[in-house]
C-alpha cells in the first residue's frame, strides 16, 4: 500500500524478497503457528488522510473547555502558568524530541548537557546536592522516595501527612504494597501536619516522614519543626515541593530534608489533562548511589575536552536487573528540557518575581473573599492556594461559574469529608485583578 | 577542532533577562508580611541570567550535538526508532488537548475522555485483550502495574504463596526490576540453542509458587516463540499468569495478538510501536491490557461510556489503587491515537510487514560479514555477533563507535546478554531501501577495516564533537551538577 510513512516501492520489495530468498512477505511469518495467527485486518476505524484527520481531531479538542479560553482557578497540583514562547520552539527541535536515551554519548552531547543543566537547576532550587534526570511525575517520584527511604533505613513504616496531595498519597500506598510497607496517615490541624500526632506515631520503626511544601491546601508546612521529629529515630525526612514556590520560600534542603521530590510542571509544561508532566528527585549526597533513574555526569574525552555521560549506572535496571534501585527506564527527558528552558528564561530574577507574584495575587484574592464575608478555612501562611467554605456543594457552584467562562476551584469534599462545600482556589500570576474580582462577585451569595 | 558549548550558567551575566511577565495589578504585598522570616529564601537560586536569543542559540547549539531519528538512521534494537509523524505534534498542541486541567468537571472534558475511550477500544482490538488502562507512564511502569494486578488477583483467590516471577535470560532488564518493585522474586528460565525459551527448563522452574511468566514475543533476539501456546499451558496449568512485554509489538501487528497467544496481561510502549517520540529518554506511555478475570483489579479510575457521555469510574473496590496522579501521559496518548487513525487497519498491517521485510533483508546481507547466531527468519529485529571481529582485536563497542563516523546511531550492543559481542539491529518500516543499503555498506566497510586497518575502528569515533569519554572517572568521582 502507499502511505506517506512507508517508503518501500513494489520494486524495492521484490528485490529484497529475492535477496532474502523467499517468494512473499508472508513466508517471513511462517514461524507463527496457524493456531495463533491473526487472520485478516483489525476491526478498527479506517485510516483518514492528513487534512481529514486534522479536522476531526480539531473538532474533538474543541469539545473540551480549555484554560486559554476559560479563566481557571483550578490548581491542586497542576497549574496554569506563564509558559515562555521559546520553550516550545526549543523542544520542537527534532534532534531532541526524536532521540532515544543518550546511551551513545559522542552523538548525544546536546541532550546530556541539557540534562546536566537541569540537574543543576533542580539542586539550586531545592537546596539539595544531587538531582536525577527526571521521574514520571511528582506522585511516582514521591512513591519512589518512600521506597528509597525504606531500602536505605531497612525500616518499613511510612508516616504520610494527610495534607499531601490525595492522589500522591494514593500512589504512595499502591507502591508500598510491593515491598510490604506500612503507611500511616498523619492528620492535619489548621491546614498543616499535626505535629503532636506526628510525634505520637514516631518511633524506631519509621523509615520516613513525608510532608508537602507548600502542602495540598497551599499552606506552608512548618519544616523547621517537623525536621527534628523526622530525624529523632534515624528516619528520613522527605519533602514534596512545588519548585516554583522555592523561588521565594526557603528550600527544603536548608531545613535538613534528605529527599526532595515534586513536579516541574509549573515550569513550561502545559496541563495536558494531567500528563506528561515532569517529576524531579533530589537527595543529599549520602544517597547519591541509591537514587532512582538516570544521572548525567561530567567527564572528559581522550583529548581532555569536557563532555557528559550517563553515570553511576550500576544502580539501574539495564545493568542490575532484579537488584536495581528502581525499575524506571523511560523518564520525562523532553519535559525536563522544557522545564530547563523555562527556568533559564525566568532565570534568577524571574523565578523570584513570578513566585512572589503568585503570593501577591493569591493574597489579594484571599483578602477579597474575606472582605466579602467568606470563611477562609485555614489561617496559616500560604503560597498560591487557599480554601474557602461555601454554603452549597462545590460542584453546583462550579457549574454556575462555567456559564460565566470560569473554571472554579477544586472540590475538597471529594477527599476530605470534613471539608464538604470547601473550594481550593489557585491564583497564579496569570490571573488578573479583574478576573479575581469577577470570581469573588460571581460567588457573592455563596458564602457560608 | 570542535568547540565546546559552554554551560548555560557560564553564559550568564547579571542584568539580563529572558522572560516577560505582566505588571502586578494588585497591591504589592510584602512577602515578609505574609511569610514567616524563617521560610523566606535568603539566597537566590543560581539560575542563569540570559536574553532570549542567548537561550535559543544555546539550545540550538546543543541540538546540533545530538542525533535523532530526523537526523539519520537509528537502528537501535528493541527501541523501535521509527519516524515520528509531525501531525501528532500539532494535534497534541491543540489548546483543547494541551491546556485542559485533569480535575475539570467531566462535562468540560468530553472530547478528551472520548479520545481516551476510543484509544482503549483500538488497543483492545490490537492486543486481543478485554480491557485497557492508559494510566501507566512508560513501559516499566506498565510492567509493574500489570504485576501488581496479577498479585492482587492471586491474593483475591487466597493464594498468598505465589512469590515468583519467571523471566527468560533474554528479557529486558526492566522485567526483573519491575518484579522486584512489585514484591516478587525473579527466577530465570534458560533459552535453547535455537534462541527460544527452553520448555524443559520452564517445566522445571514453574510451580505452585509461580505468580507469572513475563515474555516478549518475538523475543529480544527477534525470534518468534513458536511454542507459545504450550508455554501458556504449562504456566496456566500451574496456576500462574502470562505477562506480555509489548516492547516488540511492531513485529506482529495484524499477525498475532497477545490475547490469542494466551497472555493474560499486556503492556504496550506507545512511544515505540505507536510513534510517541522518545524525547531523548521520555516521556513515554505504557497502557496495560488485561483479560476479563483481571478487570476488577485495574487501577483507578477507569474511563467508561455511559448514557450521558464519558466518565471516570472511581467505584472499583478491588482495584490495585492508583498508579499515577491523574490519568496517564495523555499528551503521548493523543499522539498514539493520531498515529493509529493515520494508519488504519491496512496501514498497521503494512507497518509490521515492512518492518519484518527490512530486518530480514539486512540480516541476510550482513550474514556474510558478521556471525549470525540464529539462522532463521527474524521478525522486526535480529542479532549479530562480533565474535569474528573480536579475534582481530576489534570489539563490538568499537564497531558501534565507528558507525558514528558514518552518521548512524549504532544498534543496541551487548544485549541480549546471552550473545557474545552482541549487536541488535532494528531498522523499522519507515526506512527506505536506499537507507538500509547505505548502512549495510558501512557495516561491510567496517568489517573490512577490522581485517585490514583495525586501528581505524579501535580509535573511532573520529568525527564526533567529542571522542570516547572517560566513564570510569565519571562514576568514581561523580560531578553531577555545575558549581561556580
Amino acid at each position: 500500500m502507499l502511505h506517506r510513512y512507508l517508503p518501500m516501492t513494489e520494486e524495492d520489495k521484490q528485490q529484497m524478497l529475492e535477496t532474502i530468498g523467499v517468494q512473499s512477505i508472508d513466508e517471513l511469518f511462517s514461524d507463527i503457528p496457524e493456531s495463533v495467527r491473526f487472520q485478516g485486518e483489525y476491526n478498527i476505524k479506517p485510516a483518514k488522510s492528513e487534512p481529514e484527520l486534522m479536522k476531526e481531531l480539531m473538532a474533538l479538542a474543541a469539545k473540551n473547555a480549555d484554560m486559554k479560553t476559560y479563566t481557571s482557578f483550578l490548581g491542586a497540583g497542576v497549574y496554569d502558568h506563564y509558559i515562555p514562547t521559546i520553550v516550545d520552539h526549543v523542544i520542537s527541535r527534532s534532534e531532541f524530541y526524536t532521540a532515544y536515551t543518550p546511551y551513545q554519548p559522542e552523538i548525544s552531547q546536546g541532550e546530556l548537557q541539557a540534562i546536566f543543566e537541569f540537574q543543576t537547576m533542580i539542586c539550586e532550587l531545592t537546596g539539595m546536592d544531587v538531582a536525577n534526570s527526571s521521574m514520571y511525575d511528582g506522585g511516582t517520584a514521591l512513591a519512589e522516595a518512600a521506597l528509597l527511604s525504606a531500602a536505605h533505613t531497612k525500616k518499613k513504616k511510612i508516616l504520610l501527612s494527610n495534607a499531601v496531595h490525595p492522589e500522591y498519597r494514593d500512589v504512595v500506598k499502591t507502591y508500598a504494597k510491593g515491598p510490604g510497607l506500612e503507611v500511616v496517615d498523619i492528620p492535619y490541624k489548621n491546614g498543616v501536619t499535626d505535629l503532636d500526632a506526628l510525634q505520637a506515631e514516631m518511633n524506631e520503626d519509621v523509615a520516613c516522614v513525608i510532608v508537602q511544601y507548600p502542602n495540598f491546601f497551599g499552606q506552608i508546612e512548618p519544616l523547621k519543626e517537623i525536621e527534628p521529629i523526622a530525624h529523632a529515630h534515624k528516619g528520613m525526612f522527605v519533602v514534596a515541593s512545588n519548585p516554583l514556590a522555592l523561588g521565594v520560600l526557603t528550600p527544603p534542603g536548608q531545613f535538613g530534608a534528605d529527599i526532595v521530590v515534586g513536579d516541574a510542571q509549573p515550569f513550561g509544561i502545559p496541563a495536558q489533562f494531567g500528563g506528561p508532566h515532569c517529576g524531579y528527585f533530589a537527595v543529599k549526597s549520602a544517597l547519591m548511589r541509591k537514587i532512582p533513574g538516570r544521572l548525567v555526569g561530567q567527564t572528559t574525552d581522550e583529548e581532555g575536552r569536557r563532555g557528559f555521560v550517563l553515570t553511576l549506572q550500576a544502580r539501574e535496571q539495564h545493568i542490575r536487573r532484579d537488584k536495581a534501585t528502581s525499575n524506571i527506564c523511560s523518564n520525562q527527558a523532553l519535559n525536563a528540557l522544557a522545564a530547563s528552558v523555562a527556568m533559564t528564561a525566568l532565570g534568577k530574577k524571574g523565578v523570584k518575581e513570578m513566585a512572589t507574584m503568585n503570593i501577591q495575587k493569591a493574597h489579594y484574592a484571599k483578602e477579597a473573599f474575606v472582605n466579602h464575608g467568606f470563611d477562609v478555612v485555614f489561617t496559616g501562611p500560604f503560597f498560591n492556594e487557599f480554601v474557602v467554605r461555601l454554603n452549597k456543594p462545590v460542584a453546583e457552584v462550579n457549574k454556575k461559574l462555567l456559564e460565566k467562562g470560569i473554571i472554579g476551584g477544586y472540590d475538597l469534599g471529594r477527599d476530605y469529608p470534613e471539608l464538604q462545600n470547601c473550594m481550593l482556589i489557585a491564583v497564579t500570576e496569570l490571573r488578573t485583578k479583574e478576573e479575581i474580582d469577577t470570581l469573588v462577585k460571581e460567588l457573592g451569595d455563596c458564602h457560608a | 577542532m570542535h568547540k565546546d558549548q559552554p554551560l548555560i550558567f557560564e553564559l550568564s551575566k547579571p542584568g539580563r533577562i529572558g522572560y516577560s511577565l505582566p505588571a502586578l495589578d494588585v497591591p504589592a504585598v510584602d512577602v515578609a508580611q505574609v511569610v514567616p522570616t524563617d521560610y523566606i529564601r535568603q539566597e537566590a537560586p543560581e539560575l542563569p541570567e540570559v536574553s532570549e536569543l542567548d537561550i535559543m542559540r544555546h539550545y540550538t547549539a546543543l541540538s546540533k550535538r545530538n542525533h535523532g531519528v530526523d537526523s539519520g538512521f537509528y537502528p537501535l534494537g528493541s527501541c523501535t526508532m521509527k519516524y515520528n509523524p509531525k501531525i501528532n505534534e500539532n494535534v497534541a498542541r491543540f489548546a483543547g488537548f494541551a491546556h485542559i486541567h485533569p480535575l475539570q468537571p467531566g462535562e468540560t472534558v468530553q472530547g478528551a475522555l472520548e479520545l481516551m475511550y476510543d484509544l482503549q477500544e483500538h488497543l483492545k482490538e490490537i492486543t486481543g485483550m478485554d480491557a485497557v488502562t492508559l494510566q501507566p507512564a512508560a513501559g516499566a511502569h506498565g510492567e509493574w502495574t500489570g504485576l501488581m494486578m496479577i498479585r492482587a488477583y492471586h491474593e483475591a483467590n487466597g493464594d498468598y504463596n505465589r512469590t515468583k516471577v519467571i523471566v527468560p535470560d533474554t528479557a529486558h532488564g526492566t522485567n526483573p526490576a519491575s518484579a522486584t518493585v512489585a514484591g516478587f522474586e525473579t527466577v530465570t528460565v534458560k533459552s535453547t540453542e535455537e534462541g527460544l525459551v527452553d520448555l524443559d527448563d520452564l517445566r522445571r522452574v514453574v510451580g505452585s509458587d509461580t505468580a507469572a511468566l513475563m515474555l516478549t514475543n518475538p523475543n529480544t533476539l527477534g525470534l518468534f516463540e513458536e511454542n507459545i501456546l504450550e508455554m501458556a499451558e504449562i504456566v496456566h496449568a500451574a496456576g500462574g499468569k502470562l505477562y506480555y512485554d509489548g516492547a516488540n509489538l511492531n513485529a506482529v501487528l495484524s499477525k498475532a495478538r497477545p490475547g490469542d497467544m494466551g497472555f493474560d496481561v499486556v503492556h504496550l510502549n506507545l512511544h515505540k510501536t505507536f510513534t510517541g517520540p522518545h524525547g531523548g529518554g521520555g516521556p513515554g506511555s505504557g497502557p496495560v491490557g488485561v483479560k476479563a478475570d483481571l478487570i476488577p483489579f485495574l487501577p483507578k479510575p477507569t474511563v467508561e461510556k455511559g448514557e450521558d457521555g464519558y466518565y471516570f469510574d472511581y467505584d472499583r473496590p478491588k482495584a490495585i489503587g492508583r498508579v499515577k496522579p491523574f490519568y496517564g501521559n495523555f499528551g503521548i496518548n493523543v499522539r498514539a491515537y493520531t498515529y493509529i487513525r493515520s494508519m488504519g487497519p491496512d496501514g498497521l498491517k503494512a507497518v509490521t510487514e515492512y518492518a519484518v521485510l527490512n530486518a530480514n533483508y539486512m540480516m541476510r546481507r550482513l550474514a556474510e560479514y558478521y556471525d549470525l547466531p540464529y539462522n532463521r527468519h527474524c521478525k522486526h529485529e535480529f542479532v549479530l555477533s562480533g565474535k569474528r571481529q573480536k579475534k582481530l582485536g576489534v570489539r563490538t563497542l568499537d564497531i558501534a563507535k565507528r558507525l558514528l563516523d558514518f552518521g548512524y546511531h549504532p544498534p543496541t550492543i551487548y544485549f541480549p546478554l546471552i550473545v557474545e559481542e552482541c549487536m541488535m539491529i532494528e531498522p523499522t518500516e519507515t526506512e527506505s531501501k536506499e537507507t538500509l543499503d547505505a548502512f549495510i555498506d558501512a557495516m561491510i566497510q567496517i568489517a573490512k577495516e577490522a581485517e585490514e586497518t583495525p586501528e581505524i575502528v579501535q580509535e573511532a569515533p573520529h568525527t564526533t564533537v567529542v571522542k570516547r569519554l572517560d566513564e570510569t572517572t565519571a562514576a568514581r568521582k561523580p560531578i553531577l551538577r555545575y558549581q561556580k
